[in-house]
């Protein structure tokens, strides 16, 4: 080996072009190692910018339900509450549905409106957050507010401890409203990756199963779901993770309330939509501070989810393959 | 008498409930396509007639009460878009040439991969904060460097991972074919597989763009707003979707007008990047 390297003495040319291979190889890793590096940024960055508040509150910021920028006295509980509720209510809707629209389309749809209806699915994620706000601001908040909401007011709100949720005067705004928006707006999210996973189990496995003359909701609910379960729970995790950091949207109709309220119809706030609302006209260091830190607990949360959203589709793909 | 004979009234029971679930996932398909069809209606009538007023595109965003466009925010947006994505988009070609042609199976390449899809889904307003502090807090003025900073920021996922997985689909042969040639790896990577995965890694490009032109939340802190026409890059810049938020949440009844306006032209080309993205990129069946 040696002794043909030593005969084939490198050209200059050659030498030139290893150096370009070296160069170029070494210029991609290191724009791979600044992507590698950006949310490790956000978070340092997030941490030094809510060091007051840190210092000042430490791990009681967390439960504190005090926001005062007059008196200078701040808590994440209104807004954590309000992104965690809206969020549930998003995925309450939003996982049924999902659910549905995916098997429709891998079990029922004829083979050639797949692509169309898939796409109109598809594109609902693409409409821009702002424009579901603005559309839920002024298009559904009325008529929620007119129709929906008293009939829930009347049944629902009539009920013993569930009736807790839904009481109180149909403002049209509020939490109940926010979640449902974004309830639509994961629906894509979910969807996809439903759809996708539903299409990797192995024809025969349904095959036998309708064989022993299982119906296709018996082989979608024994066969195709017990066999995608990991992935449709990345999926439903990455529906989360993006419902928990929505901001436009959920700002328009949640009201804007630093209020804790039992009654989903009540307004409140979200992280996201409290950093919208009030970070430009924030005055003061320590009042910076407490937003800052807002948006580093979102960010924890956010990043949690997804990776392990991320972790369980991983585990999916490695697994593809081996089971039968 | 058959198992699945009409008669056997389990057979029955099991049949009915086949049905009523597959006309339950009928009726989400229709939840799912009446509020696509009700919002894009709503845009329609509401900002249509705006739409296809001049004035639109040629006066600037007026104060309360006067008549007025969006010409300056139109073009703000323009600019920062531009400039977002001609910063975002060779970090993330680079990044994922990298990941698809070097890196590989490698550790590094196995964690960019995995922190670049979170980064791909984490809140928009958190890389707002994140150029606010970084940025815009340490030159003391809102510009739209920044906005631009921001939504680069965002367009780098998109184009990692659609490049990452354009590249990985591009033929290994064909690469072994140039180097038998003699050809050196930055030079197949470069003129043959860039080549072969161009349309893949354009329609990645597309939808970057797509996907910033109406992110509204990291623009509010970074890029703000300018009620003038401004083109310069160092100081507060108009864009539509600041405007849009702005004006929405007037009580002004012209303001919110201009605010459908907006919203329609922005929801329209968004839509339209989307489409031309899929059309130029259809995954065989």
């Amino acid at each position: 080996m040696s002794a043909v390297a030593d005969r084939v003495a490198p050209t200059r040319r050659f030498a030139q072009t290893r150096w370009a291979d070296v160069a170029f190889e070494n210029l991609t890793r290191f724009f791979a190692l600044l992507v590698f590096s950006i949310l490790l940024a956000v978070l340092v960055t997030l941490v030094i910018g809510s060091e007051l508040t840190l210092k000042k509150y430490g791990l009681g910021f967390l439960w504190s339900a005090e926001w005062d920028p007059v008196r200078e006295e701040f808590g994440a509980l209104v807004p954590i509450y309000g992104t965690l509720v809206t969020s549930m209510i998003a995925m309450l809707i939003g996982v049924p549905v999902s659910f549905g629209i995916a098997l429709f389309l891998t079990e029922l749809s004829p083979p050639w409106l797949r692509r169309p209806l898939g796409t109109a699915i598809e594109l609902l994620a693409a409409i821009p957050s702002i424009i579901y706000g603005m559309w839920g601001l002024f298009v559904f908040v009325p008529l929620f507010q007119a129709y929906l909401q008293p009939a829930l007011v009347d049944t629902l709100g009539e009920l013993p401890l569930l009736g807790t949720l839904f009481e109180g005067p149909p403002l049209g705004i509020g939490m109940l409203t926010a979640g449902l928006i974004l309830s639509i707006m994961v629906i894509p999210f979910i969807t996809a990756v439903m759809r996708d996973v539903f299409e990797l189990v192995p024809p025969l496995l349904k095959e036998s199963a309708y064989g022993l003359g299982a119906t296709t909701w018996e082989v979608v609910w024994r066969v195709v779901l017990p066999y995608t379960r990991v992935g449709v729970i990345g999926g439903i995790m990455l529906g989360l993770g993006r419902a928990l950091g929505e901001t436009m949207a959920v700002t328009f109709v949640i009201g804007n309330a630093h209020r804790l309220a039992a009654s989903l119809m009540a307004p409140g706030n979200s992280i996201a939509s409290a950093l919208a609302n009030e970070f430009t006209e924030a005055v003061g260091d320590l009042y910076y501070a407490a937003l800052i830190e807002l948006g580093l607990i979102l960010f924890l949360i956010t990043t949690v989810v997804l990776a392990l959203s991320k972790l369980l589709l991983m585990h999916l793909a490695r697994g593809e393959g081996t089971r039968t | 008498m058959s198992a699945i004979s009409p008669s056997n009234p389990l057979y029955r029971a099991r049949r009915r409930k086949h049905v009523a679930m597959m006309v339950v996932s009928s009726l989400t398909l229709g939840f799912g396509l009446f509020w696509l069809v009700w919002i894009l209606a709503t845009l329609l009538t509401e900002g249509g007639s705006a739409l296809l007023r001049a004035s639109l595109y040629t006066q600037m965003t007026p104060p309360p009460g006067s008549d007025g466009g969006l010409a300056n925010a139109i073009v703000g947006s323009l600019i920062i878009v531009g400039v977002g994505t001609l910063l975002g988009t060779p970090i993330g070609i680079l990044a994922g040439t990298y990941l698809a042609e070097f890196g590989k199976r490698s550790r590094l390449a196995g964690a960019t991969r995995f922190l670049n899809d979170v980064l791909l889904s984490a809140p928009s307003i958190v890389i707002g904060l994140f150029v606010y502090a970084v940025f815009v807090s340490q030159v003391r003025h809102f510009s739209g460097w920044a906005g631009a900073f921001a939504l680069g920021l965002i367009v780098i996922p998109v184009v990692v991972r659609t490049t990452d997985d354009m590249l990985r689909l591009v033929p290994n042969s064909l690469r072994e074919a140039a180097a038998a040639l003699g050809a050196p790896a930055w030079k197949i990577v470069t003129l043959v597989t860039y080549r072969a995965a161009r349309t893949g890694i354009l329609t990645g490009i597309l939808l970057a763009v797509a996907r910033i032109s109406g992110e509204t939340a990291p623009l509010l802190f970074t890029a703000l707003n300018n009620q003038f026409w401004s083109t310069n890059l160092n100081a507060p810049m108009a864009n539509l979707p600041v405007v849009i938020f702005q004006f929405a949440m007037s009580p002004y009844e012209d303001w919110n007008r201009l605010a459908w306006g907006g919203a329609t032209l922005i929801t329209l080309a968004v839509l339209l990047l989307n489409i031309a993205a899929r059309l130029l990129f259809r995954k065989p069946d």
